[in-house]
């Protein structure tokens, strides 16, 4: 069955209709990216699913269950990293289990066995921002893990850091991944980024925005580093171009 | 070497100012170009000032007594309107220009009005200094709370979070910064607004002390008196400055190797 599914989602903003009839879903323990151009309404998509914005047409379901426009079932890394400036890194990745009305102590205690797994040992006490790009955005994917380890929105998580770091990164994420099972959709324009770390690909086009296409990534899992290079990964890349356009 | 010298002129250059202006008015005074029970010198007014310390103190008591409570009080009114106008736009458009209005009325012209509706005890200086102190905090909150990322908030709400978490995680402390600003602006006219209200009547406080040198010419008590009230403001500011470190431990630090 699947983990989440979204059914004919449209929204209009100000009159005009920003996407269209969206309907995909995601199953147990998959990375599914969104891949599409700047302002064809990806953001959009997620803060449906996350229960910000209320669609004007379709439905969200959650193991089966409808969650249209209701907050608190899936978690969501927003765009920018959202780490609070004013907070330690624990007391931000500890925010989703306060905001469950856990006790902050009880909060802090059960995030701390986490910070080792995430590579984050020994930032507990500091402030955002003096840690380094990577390292704030693990914190920020550590804080939406613990939020639900079930379905995670994860919007252009990498698209901030410099080519090296983003490289290292994803091969951390696909690690971390092979041992807590979550299943993810991600937002991206990168299309290696994609094809890397996806099982499957939704292409979303157009004005409003569509799915024009669904690419299968029929690669095993765990990924080698070279599948970056393989004639393999380059023939989903001359596809991807090739539908973009 | 030279950046050097040029920081140290930048430090000690403030001083020096005091100084000269100092000196410049000891002259004055010494040499009788203006006269003494005019202008008494800087060496007068630290006598008068030595010599009356235990009546200032006694008076400083109750200065700061209405000072404390009507800022308390004014912070306290000037945090519920904030929030009401951040949460209601009704309110915040009905309220706002009635309370901008209200600041425009000077606090010496109101005054009087209130001594004669609320007699001589502390209640009319403590209503004087509500009205004069909540004014900065409750803008300078406002300011604060709508300066809260809006993506932020967000975030929160996607985690299932209420309008009360969003508050005290998200708005709240994005409005420490320009609350410690108006709160300093609110410190200064507490003690101002205190003074004031004390030389239309009352019986303690540095402002009917005030009126009694000033009514037997002691040149001297009363400028050692008005100094005496901005050092005191001053020291009060600095304390906010450090509220304002203590509570704002993330401002401090440096970027680390992470
Ligand atoms: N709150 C809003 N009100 C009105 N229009 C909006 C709003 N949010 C987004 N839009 C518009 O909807 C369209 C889709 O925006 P969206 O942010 O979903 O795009 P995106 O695919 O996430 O782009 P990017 O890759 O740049 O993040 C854009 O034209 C944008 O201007
Ligand atoms: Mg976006």
């Amino acid at each position: 069955m699947n983990k989440l599914t979204t059914k004919n989602i449209t929204v209009f903003y100000d009159g005009s209709k920003v996407i269209d009839d969206i309907s995909i879903e995601l199953r147990q323990g998959e990375i599914v990216s969104i891949l599409g151009v700047s302002g064809v309404g990806k953001t959009t998509l997620f803060n449906v699913i996350s229960g910000l914005v209320m669609p004007d047409g379709g439905t969200v379901e959650l193991d089966g269950k409808n969650i249209t426009g209701t907050t608190g079932n899936v978690s969501y890394m927003l765009q920018k990293d959202l780490l609070l400036p004013y907070k330690t890194i624990i007391d931000n990745v500890s925010l989703p289990l306060i905001i469950r009305g856990e006790k902050k102590s009880k909060a802090k205690e059960y995030t701390a066995r986490y910070f080792e797994e995430f590579g984050l040992s020994g930032t507990e006490n500091k402030y955002p921002k003096q840690l380094s790009g990577g390292m704030r955005q693990r914190a920020a994917l550590l804080r939406t893990y613990l939020f639900s380890n079930q379905v995670a929105l994860l919007d252009e998580p990498f698209s901030a850091l410099d080519n090296i770091t983003k490289g290292n990164m994803h091969q951390w994420y696909l690690q971390v991944m092979e041992q807590i099972k979550l299943s993810t959709f991600l937002i991206t324009h990168d299309i290696d980024e994609a094809i890397l770390l996806s099982d499957r690909i939704y292409i979303i086009a157009g004005k409003p925005g569509k799915i024009t296409e669904e690419i299968v990534i029929d690669e095993r899992k765990p990924r080698h580093k070279d599948f970056i290079v393989s004639e393999n990964f380059m023939n989903y890349k001359k596809h991807i171009i090739k539908s973009l356009e | 070497m030279k950046k050097k010298l040029q920081n140290i002129i930048n430090k000690i250059s403030p001083y020096f100012a005091i100084v000269v202006i100092l000196t410049i008015w000891q002259l004055l005074s010494s040499t009788g170009v203006v006269p003494k029970y005019m202008l008494p010198s800087p060496i007068d007014v630290v006598m008068a000032f030595i010599n009356d310390f235990p009546l200032l103190m006694e008076h400083a008591q109750a200065t700061l007594t209405e000072a404390f409570l009507g800022l308390t009080i004014g912070t306290a009114l000037g945090f519920v309107i904030a929030v009401l106008m951040d949460r209601f736009n009704f309110f915040y458009k009905s309220v706002y220009p009635i309370m901008v209005m209200t600041q425009t009325v000077p606090t010496v012209a109101i005054a009087p009005l209130l001594v004669l509706w609320l007699g001589y005890g502390i209640l009319p200086k403590i209503t004087l200094i509500v009205i004069t102190t909540f004014f900065p905090i409750a803008v300078s909150l406002l300011e604060g709370f709508k300066s809260a990322d809006t993506d932020a908030i967000n975030l929160l709400k996607a985690m299932g979070a209420n309008r009360l978490q969003c508050f005290i995680h998200i708005k709240l402390p994005s409005a420490l910064n320009q609350f410690f600003s108006g709160l300093r602006i609110s410190v200064s006219y507490s003690v101002v607004g205190a003074v004031v209200s004390e030389w239309l009547g009352g019986f303690t406080g540095l402002g009917v002390y005030m009126t009694r040198v000033r009514k037997s010419y002691s040149f001297d008590k009363m400028f050692a008196v008005i100094f005496f009230i901005s050092a005191i403001s001053l020291i009060l500011m600095f304390a906010v400055s450090f509220l304002k470190k203590a509570s704002m431990p993330w401002e401090n630090t440096k970027k680390e190797n992470y």
